[in-house]
């Protein structure tokens, strides 16, 4: 497609407001959990009648200054491990650009209907597995009442920290730890491959940095910011040679998303870690229900199931980001409930000091 | 000080944001050239980024909401 073919659609004033909010509220949930604050704004940038691909290379273009802030203020609170970031950045890159293909292959071949399948299946798998995962990990450190000590390595992080026959390794201050260089591969890889699927590599990256590398939740959660910077120029530039990024709309996304990062951010100093987990935990099993629920529709439209009456899809389309918004409100009501509880207890701390 | 650190951070986040819809025409035009022009966005994004997201830490920090401490 021909970017100049395109339409950049007019911005008006509530267009704009709209923007600003999406991207504040998503902006927090990033700066807390490491990602999953944008996986509603090219939804939402469609629904204003911008064209799927200049918002995917929009949404895109916000997201690495984005990160590349967060990733600075998360670092002067010594979270992350900007090596480690760089490195996984780097395999992410080749992720996405592989992510991209398969992408492109499966619309030639089948269609939207056919992409917009295979990304909700890919959400619907992966969250379906992860989110169990850190679920059943964050309610184990609830009920053990060991949820505000200090994390335990996963014994499978040991191992990675231990093994000799991976070939040559590097320091990761975040797990304090000797690290494979080849282990590193199919994380990065898999964050982008994820992250040019659906848009939040952090699903797979962040659980990867914390229970099979062993860095603790509150730094593989900023850590992953350093990586959504990498793959957010990178995708930035491969989009953006196309023409496909219209910079008014990913500024202005950006002007409410860095409200709302630096408040994601100083939340992760007022909480205990395992609330990372929680709140990551919440939102990727509400994902899980809204992606389930349009799964129908496309294979409908596909053919590969009766016919669906119009008003049935339209309504599972609503349903469906009904949930999606639900999700990120939802983690942004958690972080901020959790970063004012947190101030006021310090600030009686403070006061009884 | 600063208060007038966070007046002229803002002021200058205002005319970037005052320019980029103001020159929305060449904006555009500039972002749909594609090849080397990705620099234009590219940039239009760092600097951005630059003061906003320095003004929206002062902003925060000025109503008060600070982080605890580093960990």
């Amino acid at each position: 497609m021909d970017a100049s073919s395109l339409n950049f659609i007019d911005l008006s004033a509530a267009n704009i407001a709209f923007l600003l909010f999406v991207g504040f509220v998503g902006g927090m949930v990033s700066g807390f959990i490491g990602s999953g604050g944008a996986f509603v704004l090219t939804p939402a940038m469609m629904s204003m009648g911008v064209p799927g691909i200049v918002a995917v290379a929009s949404n895109i273009c916000h997201k690495f200054p984005k990160a590349l802030v967060g990733a600075i203020k998360r670092n002067k609170y010594g979270h992350v491990d900007v090596k480690l970031g760089l490195i996984l950045g780097l395999s992410a890159e080749g992720g996405m650009l592989y992510g991209a293909g398969v992408q492109q292959g499966i619309k030639e071949r089948l269609g939207d209907a056919g992409s917009n399948l295979y990304v909700s299946a890919a959400f619907v798998v992966v969250l379906a597995i992860v989110g169990t995962w850190v679920m059943v990990d964050a309610w184990n450190l609830h009920r053990r009442g060991t949820s505000g000590q200090e994390e335990q390595t996963t014994r499978l992080a040991r191992w990675v920290h231990k093994v000799r026959w991976m070939g040559p390794r590097f320091y990761s201050h975040g797990a304090k730890a000797h690290i494979p260089w080849l282990i590193t591969l199919p994380i990065g890889f898999a964050t982008g491959m994820l992250a040019a699927t659906i848009a939040v590599g952090g699903f797979v990256g962040v659980p990867a940095m914390h229970y099979v590398l062993g860095l603790p939740s509150m730094m593989a959660s900023a850590t992953e910011l350093v990586i959504a910077f990498c793959m957010g120029l990178g995708g930035t530039i491969k989009f953006g040679w196309s023409g496909y990024v219209d910079v008014r709309l990913a500024m202005v996304i950006l002007a409410g998303s860095l409200f709302g990062i630096q408040l994601g951010a100083i939340g992760t100093t007022y909480v205990k870690p395992f609330m990372v987990k929680v709140v990551m935990a919440a939102i990727m099993i509400l994902v899980l229900f809204s992606r389930a629920f349009i799964i129908p529709v496309y294979l409908s439209e596909l053919g590969w199931i009766a016919p669906m009456a119009r008003d049935t899809s339209a309504l599972l389309k609503q349903v469906s980001f009904a949930i999606m918004v639900a999700a990120l409100v939802t983690g942004a009501v958690i972080v901020l409930g959790a970063l004012i509880k947190g101030m006021r207890e310090h600030a009686r701390e403070q006061a009884v000091a | 000080m600063k208060w007038i650190k966070f007046l002229a951070f803002g002021a200058v986040v205002a005319l970037l944001y005052g320019l980029l819809f103001a020159y929305e025409v060449d904006v555009i035009r500039l972002c749909k050239q594609g090849g080397w022009y990705v620099l234009f966005p590219i940039s239009v994004a760092f600097v951005i980024s630059y003061f906003h997201g320095a003004f929206t830490g002062m902003f925060w920090d000025l109503l008060g909401v600070k982080a605890k401490q580093s960990k």
